[in-house]
């Protein structure tokens, strides 16, 4: 391995203390919240299902990104994520995501007795067309996540195929001024390939299957005010495994941006069945700095 | 199965929101909320201030007569929140045509306009029923070419 647990922190307070000096200049010119967060696989948008919208608040002159630390919780496991992105001109988002799943329920039947794994994904996405708030058909974003386990038996032992994969994603994203109550909405859709099981975290295909399947996701959110958002999403997931069932996730989320070069996100999670333990729900905090 | 019924709700969930929900209300009650005529051009003082100290726009606003920009953009955002004034400038896309305004400028306007009207307590709710009215000028106003035709 060539990062080890606590050097991976150090690396993304590393990132935050670079981001620190930039940040004192305003992190780019798009407006408040249009950037969705971060989700847990590194792109921009909601917790768990990219956005069209790209990372930060870069504009068509202007380069920027984010890094964001996020946790949830479950009954039987943790989900920690760090991640970084930079977006190019509000054209091309490139993003890196380390998750680290700790399973210590599962551990205890597993034979050889990991208690945690790594995966790393790499994100990019473009923005092909259209403006979230100025388009009346809204902004449309084609993106690809590639996935790969750091050292890990699990995806064998749960009868994957394989430790890596590439999903491939199209979203589109509309905010709609004064929508109901007067405020602001935006909603998402993302269309996306992919054969990840879990997210990736049980590994890709399976006994069951083993092809890329398309998944729906979609997010929507209403802007309170400019700095609070609140809002839910809903996460289609295949079924490629024989060992245990898996489940649709979705949250329900409140996100405070009480500045451009911060967002905070809490969420109640519901992931369903993971590797045959029963439904699994908890809580969800990101936070989030822009440069 | 389960997963086209589940695809078919995400759609059906996405329907239902972009129902229109708007409530009927008159068409000055956002003229009102904004301070009506004096609370606009206090707004636009505020706003002209914020132009000349932000670096994305100083350059391109360096050159206008600030005392005719005042009043126009006063009747215009009066005219566009309902209230009793005629916007009497020249047509938008032949103002902008050639100049090359771009995105960045187009938010960072966007976002001062927001701030001076947060300046002057103006709600929530106004600030967007008044944005909601300004978003379609964005393609009369960003990246228009030399030889743009007016507004029809």
């Amino acid at each position: 391995m060539i990062f080890d647990h606590p050097k991976t922190h150090l690396t993304v307070f590393g990132f935050l203390l670079l981001a620190g000096p930039a940040a004192a200049s305003d992190p780019g010119s798009r407006l408040w919240g249009t950037g969705g967060v971060t989700s847990i696989e590194g792109s921009a948008g909601g917790g768990i299902s990219p956005w069209a919208t790209l990372a930060g608040y870069a504009s068509d002159e202007e380069s920027g990104g984010t890094v964001a630390l996020s946790r949830a919780n479950t009954q039987d496991y943790t989900l920690n994520v760090q991640s970084v992105a930079f977006n190019w001109r509000n054209r091309i988002e490139l993003s890196f995501a380390r998750q680290e799943l700790e399973m210590d329920t599962l551990a205890f039947a597993l034979p050889f007795g990991e208690t945690d794994l790594k995966q790393d994904i790499f994100g990019l996405k473009a923005r092909l067309a259209g403006d979230v708030i100025y388009s009346p058909y809204g902004q449309w974003s084609l993106g690809a996540q590639h996935k790969r386990h750091r050292v890990s038996e699990i995806p064998a032992a749960v009868g994957a195929e394989d430790d890596a994969g590439t999903d491939i994603y199209l979203s589109g994203s509309k905010l709609f001024v004064a929508g109901p109550f007067d405020r602001n909405l935006v909603i998402n859709s993302t269309l996306r390939a992919t054969r990840a099981n879990q997210g990736g975290l049980l590994g890709f295909g399976g006994d069951g299957r083993d092809r890329h399947e398309l998944v729906a996701e979609a997010s929507v959110g209403l802007f309170l005010r400019r700095d609070w958002l609140v809002g839910g999403e809903y996460r289609q997931k295949p079924d490629n495994l024989g060992l245990a069932r898996e489940n649709d996730w979705w949250d329900l989320y409140v996100a405070w941006i009480p500045d451009r070069r911060l967002t905070v996100t809490a969420a109640y999670v519901n992931l369903g069945d993971i590797a045959g333990l029963e439904s699994q729900d908890g809580a969800y905090l990101s936070i989030e700095g822009s440069f | 199965m389960q997963a086209h019924r589940h695809a078919l709700l995400v759609l059906l969930l996405n329907g239902f929101i972009l129902m229109p929900v708007h409530a009927q209300e008159s068409s000055s009650d956002v003229y009102q909320a904004l301070g009506e005529r004096s609370g606009i051009e206090t707004i636009v003082k505020d706003l002209l201030g914020r132009i000349a100290n932000d670096e994305r726009l100083a350059a391109q606003f360096k050159s206008i007569d600030v005392r005719r920009f005042h009043r126009n953009l006063s009747d215009q955002l009066c005219q566009l929140s309902g209230g009793p004034c005629r916007y009497g400038g020249d047509d938008m896309r032949s103002i902008h045509a050639g100049i090359g305004v771009t995105d960045t400028q187009f938010n960072a306007l966007a976002e001062q306009l927001v701030r001076a009207m947060e300046e002057e307590g103006v709600p929530t709710w106004a600030q967007n029923r008044l944005l909601e009215r300004l978003v379609p000028l964005h393609e009369d106003i960003v990246d228009v070419p030399a030889e743009a035709a007016p507004t029809q």
